[in-house]
């Protein structure tokens, strides 16, 4: 057993319920972490990235239909742990989410300070005391000034609320931290604020995190390793660098050539169509439809093919 | 596939098209009432906002979140009265129209409205929201109403036009709802068009199809249009010149390559620095941003108002001068004291 992995998720699953049918919102997802490392997972919107994070972390809604699959974490498959030990010895304590639009989600009427120390005490079992101390301390990782702890939500701006939502996840130190888009709404300046301090915690720190976005651009400001997500299927990991130079997947390709640069003076290009539903997806490749290269093969489901140590899910590496 | 080449394009010849919009010396405030305490001051929305924009021209205004955007491009509508300067279309100032005049003047200017998931009524279908306006403005037959709804959504590519006219918005894509909203926006051939942010909320692919849309309609029909933004990197695909907005004031004005090649103000700067490329080598580094968050307009800082969070303060000039708009290149503006020559 390899020994640097953090993470392992095999053919993890979680499908809805729903009156239109069942939706298949994450559909068999493979991907491996290695400890401080960055992995990004890219898609676009209703690709199924915030079901994959509330997969990976047990935070289900009520309509589920199946969820299956294993997540080695830290050599040990948390799927098969009960309600209880998972939320004892798992969630905040191993790993934490930073959810969707946190910063908005912050308690408008409970001290930003106690809100960060909460977790500590539920989940660590330490005093009041001693968890004001450790907030007090993720706030100066964050970059929240310490006078901050007893402002209310609305006293801050959107960039300092994000920070606290940060610091929420950390305040229990899992090894482990799950972000959900947590830049989509802010501005270039705060974006830019917010990953140096998330550079900053996975260098001083050592922690790993699961970044899931649809922004490609500022993705690569944290990732090791890229995973595209399609239609409730990852299609494509690689490491960032040859990810970001040479994408594979026809879709990652179309999909960095949608991306705009400031310095060079390319043409754009965009992806005609719309990705399928997840509710009787097709059978074949799911990009098939929307596909310049698409051949007969195409119909059938592609496996996962290596090339060049990367991994695609497209009959062209066949 | 669209024909239309995205690539940037740009003019640094000086404009010989005629002025179609004037803005000058623009203040909006809105007054800040406390609950108990009456009068509390003024927002500082817009203040001192002065360009003039050519027919047939494109132009970005590029600032981060509350840095008075919308409040402009409001008061351009006449949905803001000016606090004090004014704004003439073709000459004329369009705080003096009267009814006719206004109605006449809202043809002329069509609006791509920030958010597009709130910008439709939902309850309408696709015909009805685009037969709106040709009804209010007094469009009576029927049939040349339905003909123009359909040359209108064959526009915007939303064909076959049969499979779209009576949707309700919440069937439709985001891309497809924007392209309602733009095909709204144009249904009354208006001269000049003004998009609020139009693909901030799209997907990547999404927002190439719309900028694309929007180009090819601008050379179509010859717009002028204020592309409004806080998105640098998708400007140059887009505008002639951008303006960079903050606090209420265009700090830096310029053709679209003079002002990414050579950004001459702190602020617009520090902007071209935080604003990402897809490049694995961004995360072997941390970004030199200036600390701090832009300042409350109520009460703007002294001198520059980027002064407090700007690393090339002059002390004794910046905190306590509004700085001039000195000219530093043919077209390119910047109001900023490192540059009084
Ligand atoms: N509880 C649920 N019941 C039924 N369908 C759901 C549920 N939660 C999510 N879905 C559906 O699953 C699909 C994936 O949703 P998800 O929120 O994971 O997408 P996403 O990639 O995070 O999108 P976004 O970028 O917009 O946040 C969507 O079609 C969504 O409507
Ligand atoms: N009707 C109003 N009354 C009072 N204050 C207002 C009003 N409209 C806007 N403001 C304030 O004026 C400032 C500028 O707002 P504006 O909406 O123009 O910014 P913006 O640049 O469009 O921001 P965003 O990028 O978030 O859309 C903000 O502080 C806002 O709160
Ligand atoms: S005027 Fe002074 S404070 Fe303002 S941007 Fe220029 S150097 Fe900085
Ligand atoms: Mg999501
Ligand atoms: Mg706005």
């Amino acid at each position: 057993m390899d020994n640097k992995q953090l993470l392992r998720v095999k053919d993890l699953k979680l499908y809805f319920r729903t009156r239109a049918g069942e939706v298949q919102a994450v559909d068999g997802v493979d991907f491996e972490l290695n400890y401080n490392r960055a992995v990004v997972i890219l898609g676009e919107s209703g690709c199924g990235k915030t079901s994959l994070a509330k997969a990976i972390l047990r935070l289900l809604p009520r309509n589920i239909s199946q969820y299956s699959g294993s997540i080695l974490l830290e050599n040990r498959d948390v799927m098969t742990l009960n309600e209880e030990d998972f939320r004892r010895s798992v969630r905040w304590v191993q790993m934490s989410l930073v959810p969707q639009a946190a910063m908005n989600a912050l308690n408008p009427v409970i001290r930003v300070g106690e809100q960060v120390a909460e977790p500590a005490i539920i989940h660590l079992g330490v005093s009041k005391q001693e968890a004001m101390e450790m907030a007090a301390k993720m706030f100066q990782h964050v970059g929240v000034p310490v006078d901050f702890l007893t402002r209310y939500p609305f006293e801050l701006s959107g960039g300092m609320r994000q920070r606290v939502a940060i610091a929420m996840a950390l305040v229990t130190s899992p090894n482990l931290i799950v972000l959900d888009e947590p830049t989509s709404a802010l501005d270039v300046l705060t974006q830019a604020n917010i990953f140096n301090v998330l550079k900053r915690l996975k260098k001083e720190l050592g922690l790993s995190f699961i970044l899931i976005t649809h922004d490609i651009a500022t993705s690569s400001e944290l990732a090791d390793e890229v995973a595209v997500m399609y239609a409730g299927q990852i299609i494509e990991t690689a490491d960032a660098e040859p990810f970001f130079t040479n994408p594979l997947h026809p879709y990652s390709q179309k999909l960095m050539a949608s991306v705009p640069r400031l310095h060079e003076q390319k043409e754009l290009d965009f992806i005609v169509g719309q990705p399928p539903s997840l509710i009787n997806p097709p059978k074949g490749c799911r990009f098939a439809a929307r596909c310049p290269f698409r051949f007969e093969k195409c119909a059938e489901e592609p496996p996962v093919f290596q090339k060049d140590g990367r991994e695609v899910k497209c009959w062209l590496y066949a | 596939m669209s024909q239309v080449n995205l690539a940037p394009t740009f003019s640094t010849q000086q404009d010989a098209r005629p002025v179609l919009l004037s803005v000058q010396e623009l203040r909006v405030w809105f007054e800040l009432r406390r609950f108990g305490f009456g009068h509390a001051g003024y927002v500082h929305a817009v203040d001192g906002v002065s360009f003039d924009l050519a027919e047939g021209e494109t132009i970005a205004i590029v600032g981060e979140s509350g840095c008075g955007k919308s409040s402009l491009m409001k008061a351009i509508l006449g949905l803001n009265k000016p606090t004090a300067g004014r704004i003439l279309f073709e000459g004329q100032d369009i705080n003096q129209f009267d009814a006719a005049k206004k109605r006449w003047y809202h043809s002329r200017v069509g609006y791509v409205q920030q958010d597009p998931f709130g910008a439709l009524p939902p309850f309408m279908p696709v015909r009805r929201i685009l037969e709106e306006p040709l009804i209010i403005s007094g469009v009576k037959d029927k049939d040349e109403r339905m003909e123009r709804i359909r040359k209108g959504m064959e526009e915007v590519k939303l064909s076959p036009v049969e499979d779209f006219m009576e949707k309700y918005p919440h069937m439709l894509s985001g891309g497809q709802q924007q392209r309602v909203v733009i095909a709204r926006a144009m249904i009354m051939e208006p001269k000049l068009l003004v998009a609020d942010e139009p693909v901030s909320m799209l997907d990547a692919s999404v927002r190439v199809e719309i900028l694309k849309l929007l180009r090819a309609l601008q050379e179509r029909h010859n717009l002028s249009v204020i592309y409004i933004t806080h998105d640098l990197s998708t400007v140059s695909y887009f505008s002639e010149r951008i303006f960079v907005m903050y606090a209420g004031q265009l700090i830096e004005k310029a053709p679209v390559r003079g002002l990414i090649d050579r950004p001459a103000h702190p602020y617009t700067q520090a902007l071209l620095t935080g604003t990402s490329e897809p490049d694995a080598r961004n995360a072997l580094t941390y970004k030199e941003i200036p600390p701090g968050e832009p300042p409350s307009l109520v009460k703007p800082p002294s001198g520059c108002r980027f002064h407090p969070r700007c690393t090339r303060i002059i002390k004794g000039e910046c905190d306590v001068n509004e700085p001039l708009e000195f000219t530093i290149e043919d077209r390119h503006s910047v109001s900023c004291w490192l540059y009084k020559g």
